[in-house]
Parts: C-alpha cells; sequence; structure tokens
C-alpha cells in the first residue's frame, strides 16, 4: 500500500519535472491563437452580443438610453405601426427562402448529375461557366437583370418573342403580384452554382464499385440516380438547405440593389435585411431608430440559429442514421 | 447498334440540356459586356449584335472614368480586400496550427466558440460594429473594413485549415522538434509551407464575399475617398441610372476584374470546392 502510493507520488513527481523542463508555460499557444481570437471576439462575437443587449433599451426624445426590458420586442410584434411591416418581412423572407429551396436546389441536383455523368465531354468548360454567375456580386448582377428586364432596353421582350411567347412578358420587377418571385429567380440564377458544385463533389466521391453494380444489374443511368446515387448524396443535400436558409434570412444586398431600402412595390420585397436597414438607419423623414433595429437584429439570429439547431439536430442526426 | 445510337443520342441530349443551361448563366453577363462598347443608339436599336466599327464607342467608360472616382474605389477595394485576406490567412493559419496540433484544456471548446461564426452571420452584429466604430474613432476609414472582414473570414479559415493540418505527417514535424527547433520555427518554416495548397482554396473563400460586400461599406465607410467598388457602382449607378451607356460601362468595370481573376483562378476554385474541403 504504502509503496504503492510512494511509486504513484514518484511517478507524478516525475511527470511534472519532465512537463517543466520541457516547456514551463505553453505560451506559444496563446501566441499562435491570441491573434484570430481577438479580432473575431471584438469584432464579431462582442458586437453581436452587445446589439443584443441594446434591444433591451429604448431611446427617449432626448436621445438617452434607458433599460426597457422586452418592450420592443412586443412593441415590434403588437403596435400595428411596427407588427405590419415586420410581419410583411418575415414572409416575403419565407417566400423568398421556399423559392430558393423548390428551383434552386432541383435545378443544382440536375445539373451536377449532368456534370457526374461518366466520360462526359468538356466537363471543365461548362463547370466553369456555369459558376461565372455566382463569383460576381450580388450588386452587379442585380442591376444587370434590372436592364434586362427593363421595358425600356426590351432585350427580356425580344428574347421572349424570338421564342413566341411575347405576350407573357410584363414589368416584372415593378408589379407588386411578381416583384418578389422575380427577385428570388435572380437570386436563384446566381447562387445555383453552390449547390451545383457541393452536391457535384458529392457525387464524384460514390464509389464506383456501387454505381457499377447497379449498372451490371441493368439499371439505367436515370434509375442509377435516383435509387443509388441521390440516397446518398442526401446529407450535401441537407447542409446546402442549412446555408441556403442562413444566406436567404440574411439577405439584403439584391433587394436593395433593384429596389432600394424602400423594398418596393408597396414593401412587397420588404425582407428581414432591409427592415432592418431601414429600422437602424431611418429612410427619407423616418429617422434612425438603433434601438429597434437591434431587436431586428437579434429575432434575425434567432431566426437563423433555431434553423441551424434544427438542421444539426435534427436532419443531420437523422440522416447520418439513415447513412448507416 | 441500336443501343449505341441510343447512347449517341442520350449523349446528344446531356449535352444539349448543358448547353442551354449555359447560355442562361453566362447570356446577361455576356450583354452587357458587349453593349458597354457600342453607342447608345445601337444599345437601344440592337442589343443583341455585336459592336461593329460603325456603332462602336467608347462614350459609357468616358463618363464613368470623368464623373466618378473609380480608379479610387478600385484601390480601396484591393486593398481592403488583400489586407484582409493577410490578415485572415495569417491569424487563420495560426489559430488553426494551435488547436489541430497542441492539446490544452479548453482546445475543443475554443475551437467550436471560433467555428459559430461559419453559422451566424457577423452583420446581426452591425449595431454593434457601428457603435464600436465610432467609439475607436475609426468610421469612414478602410481599417474597419479590414478589421470586420478578418473577423468574418475567420471562422471558415480557422476550421477548413485545422481540418487540412491534422492530415499533416507527425514525422516532419517530430524530427524537427527533436533537433530543438522553436515551435515558431516549426509553423513558419515547416507547415505553412506544407499549408499553402488549401491557403490557395481559403484564400478564394475568403476573398469572394469581401469583394463583393456592399453591407457594410455602405453603412461603415460611405465618404468618396474611402469608397469601395461594389459600393462606388451602386451609388454612381443611382445617380445616372437614364445614361444606359454609362450604367452599362460601369458594370462592365466591375465585372472585368473579377471575370478575369475567376477565369485564371477556376481550376483552383473548383478543386477546392470539389475536393471535400467544404462539406
Amino acid at each position: 500500500m504504502t509503496s504503492l502510493l510512494a511509486e504513484n507520488a514518484a511517478a507524478g513527481a516525475g511527470r511534472t519535472s519532465v512537463r517543466r523542463r520541457r516547456r514551463p508555460f505553453p505560451w506559444h499557444i496563446v501566441v499562435f491563437l491570441a491573434p484570430a481570437t481577438l479580432v473575431y471576439t471584438v469584432f464579431s462575437v462582442y458586437p453581436l452580443l452587445d446589439s443584443m443587449r441594446l434591444s433591451l433599451f429604448a431611446a427617449d426624445a432626448a436621445g438617452v438610453r434607458h433599460f426597457a426590458g422586452l418592450s420592443n420586442y412586443v412593441t415590434l410584434i403588437t403596435d400595428p405601426r411596427w407588427a405590419g411591416p415586420f410581419w410583411n418581412a418575415l414572409g416575403n423572407n419565407l417566400v423568398f427562402f421556399l423559392i430558393h429551396m423548390a428551383v434552386q436546389n432541383p435545378i443544382g441536383i440536375a445539373l451536377a448529375a449532368l456534370l457526374s455523368l461518366p466520360r462526359l465531354r468538356f466537363r471543365q468548360t461548362y463547370r466553369t461557366l456555369l459558376f461565372t454567375p455566382t463569383m460576381l456580386s450580388v450588386v452587379i448582377i442585380g442591376f444587370v437583370w434590372q436592364l434586362i428586364l427593363s421595358p425600356v432596353w426590351g432585350v427580356g421582350k425580344g428574347i421572349l418573342a424570338a421564342i413566341g411567347l411575347s405576350s407573357l412578358f410584363g414589368p416584372w420587377l415593378g408589379q407588386e403580384g411578381t416583384a418578389l418571385i422575380t427577385l428570388s429567380l435572380i437570386s436563384v440564377w446566381q447562387f445555383v452554382g453552390i449547390p451545383m458544385m457541393l452536391i457535384y463533389a458529392a457525387l464524384l466521391n460514390i464509389p464506383d464499385d456501387l454505381v457499377d453494380a447497379a449498372v451490371v444489374d441493368g439499371a439505367t443511368q436515370m434509375q442509377v440516380f435516383w435509387r443509388v446515387k441521390l440516397p446518398l448524396i442526401l446529407p450535401t443535400v441537407g447542409a446546402v438547405s442549412i446555408l441556403t436558409y442562413v444566406g436567404n434570412f440574411n439577405a439584403f444586398d439584391l433587394i436593395y440593389a433593384v429596389k432600394g431600402a424602400l423594398a418596393g412595390p408597396n414593401f412587397s420585397t420588404d425582407i428581414m435585411g432591409t427592415l432592418f436597414y431601414r429600422t437602424f438607419f431611418g429612410y427619407q423623414l423616418q429617422l434612425g431608430n438603433p434601438t429597434m433595429g437591434a431587436a431586428i437584429a437579434t429575432l434575425m439570429f434567432l431566426i437563423i440559429l433555431t434553423g441551424v439547431m434544427i438542421y444539426f439536430f435534427v436532419i443531420q442526426r437523422r440522416m447520418q442514421r439513415y447513412e448507416l | 447498334m441500336a443501343a449505341r445510337r441510343g447512347k449517341t443520342l442520350g449523349a446528344a441530349a446531356v449535352h444539349g440540356v448543358l448547353i442551354a443551361y449555359t447560355v442562361v448563366a453566362i447570356f446577361p453577363i455576356l450583354i452587357v459586356l458587349v453593349n458597354s462598347v457600342k453607342t447608345r443608339r445601337a444599345i437601344f436599336g440592337d442589343p443583341l449584335a455585336p459592336p461593329t466599327p460603325e456603332t462602336f464607342s467608347l462614350e459609357g467608360f468616358a463618363t464613368v472614368l470623368a464623373r466618378s472616382s473609380f480608379e479610387i474605389y478600385f484601390a480601396n477595394s484591393l486593398i481592403v480586400t488583400v489586407a484582409a485576406l493577410f490578415l485572415v490567412l495569417l491569424f487563420g493559419a495560426m489559430a488553426a496550427w494551435a488547436l489541430s496540433e497542441y492539446r490544452f484544456p479548453g482546445n475543443s471548446l475554443m475551437a467550436i466558440y471560433l467555428a459559430i461564426g461559419i453559422m451566424i452571420p457577423i452583420r446581426l452584429g452591425t449595431i454593434g460594429i457601428l457603435e464600436l466604430a465610432s467609439a475607436l474613432d475609426l468610421v469612414n476609414t478602410r481599417t474597419i473594413l479590414v478589421l470586420v472582414y478578418t473577423a468574418q473570414g475567420l471562422p471558415l479559415a480557422v476550421f477548413l485549415l485545422s481540418e487540412f493540418m491534422r492530415q499533416l505527417p507527425r514525422e516532419l514535424k517530430d524530427a524537427a522538434r527533436c533537433d530543438g527547433v522553436s515551435e515558431y520555427r516549426i509553423f513558419f518554416s515547416i507547415v505553412l509551407p506544407l499549408t499553402r495548397p488549401i491557403l490557395a482554396t481559403v484564400g478564394i473563400f475568403t476573398m469572394i464575399p469581401i469583394w463583393n460586400d456592399l453591407w457594410f461599406p455602405l453603412i461603415l465607410a460611405q465618404a468618396d475617398q474611402v469608397r469601395t467598388v461594389t459600393l462606388g457602382i451602386q451609388q454612381f449607378i443611382g445617380q445616372y441610372v437614364t445614361d444606359w451607356n454609362a450604367v452599362i460601362a460601369s458594370l462592365t468595370l466591375a465585372i472585368l476584374p473579377v471575370l478575369a481573376l475567376y477565369l485564371l483562378f477556376s481550376r483552383q476554385l473548383i478543386r477546392g470546392l470539389t475536393s471535400g474541403a467544404v462539406k
């Protein structure tokens, strides 16, 4: 017993002395970690927490801030002057996201499936060209489409006329009923490259023998895709969906570039990002309201966090089980 | 025979679909580039025609260069992007190395803390960032943009780089340690050079959103002498909306450098996207 204790003590002492001799305190770890942690904490984490804190304050007429509890949130959700725009923006944002999910992902999957077909020629050229719009600034893309869809220029109309559909053309970006759908489709057009590339990568990672086995059994390329490949790339589709969700509920640039801060016509293209900007900065005669803006930003944070949590704890877990 | 014909037909159909979608993806960009060197009359008369000696004109570019400080905007974007990119890669690689190489208490907690920023957009803290910028007297400077973009780029960079560094062979580092080489030298002269291929990929992922961003320049740096290209174009077009030559020329000026860089590095970028680094 005593010998055992002594042995333990000796071993312990030996270990500490070795550690002490080699490195007294691992300062290099601190030096390696400090710059990134510092910049990230000061310019990303702290401002986010500070915004949340600010959302619990309100300013009086003189501009002095005082603690107001959750009153900003109550106002936002119940006061008709605020609740109308808020629910409108949230609803529009949901439509914006659902259009992305319904159009962007299927097109992305289809393009990836075609690109990953065996013995496809010009694969590299297609990939490069198809991904080009994704590289450009949303602002540039917004203006480019504004020109093309402009009835003044007539390019859009001319193209529809060439395929005999000129009667379909309308000022889509200017009409209340079509502006949001048009903007969503412009965004889909630009970002379809991301699901395409990620799913293409996932398809390339599928072991050849799985596909070969199916082909030997007489399956067509179509059947191979639906029965073998698609189930295997579902986790990537899940990851693409959450990326889309976060991007969509944080979007701003496209709407602002094409429709301005007022997200017209009649707020029909207003989403959370533009509502946040208007509230925070003000527009025309309306003064900016930082504390109310902070409340909207915090709600956006909660919306995004909820989506991310659902993804990590429900969707991803279920998919991993499915994969096994 | 019939099977082969079916296969050829199938391949033709695949190329048909891919070509059709490629046209959809490229046409809007192309039509802007083509019309940027045409006269106003030709832009409206026949938008789809390529420029001829009669319709060739650079008046749009002349307007842009005369009425805006485009070269300053371009320089600003370049300075901000390169500085932030350098800091993201340097600080990101250092942190990734610490997280992937050393075992210390709080290691995984630290990794999670830094990874939160991958999913939670930095824009949500904009009000806090603006208050911080005014407190530090950094509003309307390129410095604040560099700092914010560094903070924005770090989470993904640290994540991707530490995944990569975990796979580096142990022998190299251990051999250096036996020779008594300091941890700093191991990092800077052994690890960093080995990380170069993935640094390029991470660099491209970091650079694109910074160059293209409208939000932070709009909020933090509106002044003419610190304005970036994306904001500059947005403001210019807002002002000259009826001058189609100028609008199309300004869009072309914004598209060309990115397009050139992309075509130059597309192999690298696509390899990065498809290598499984991002999942």
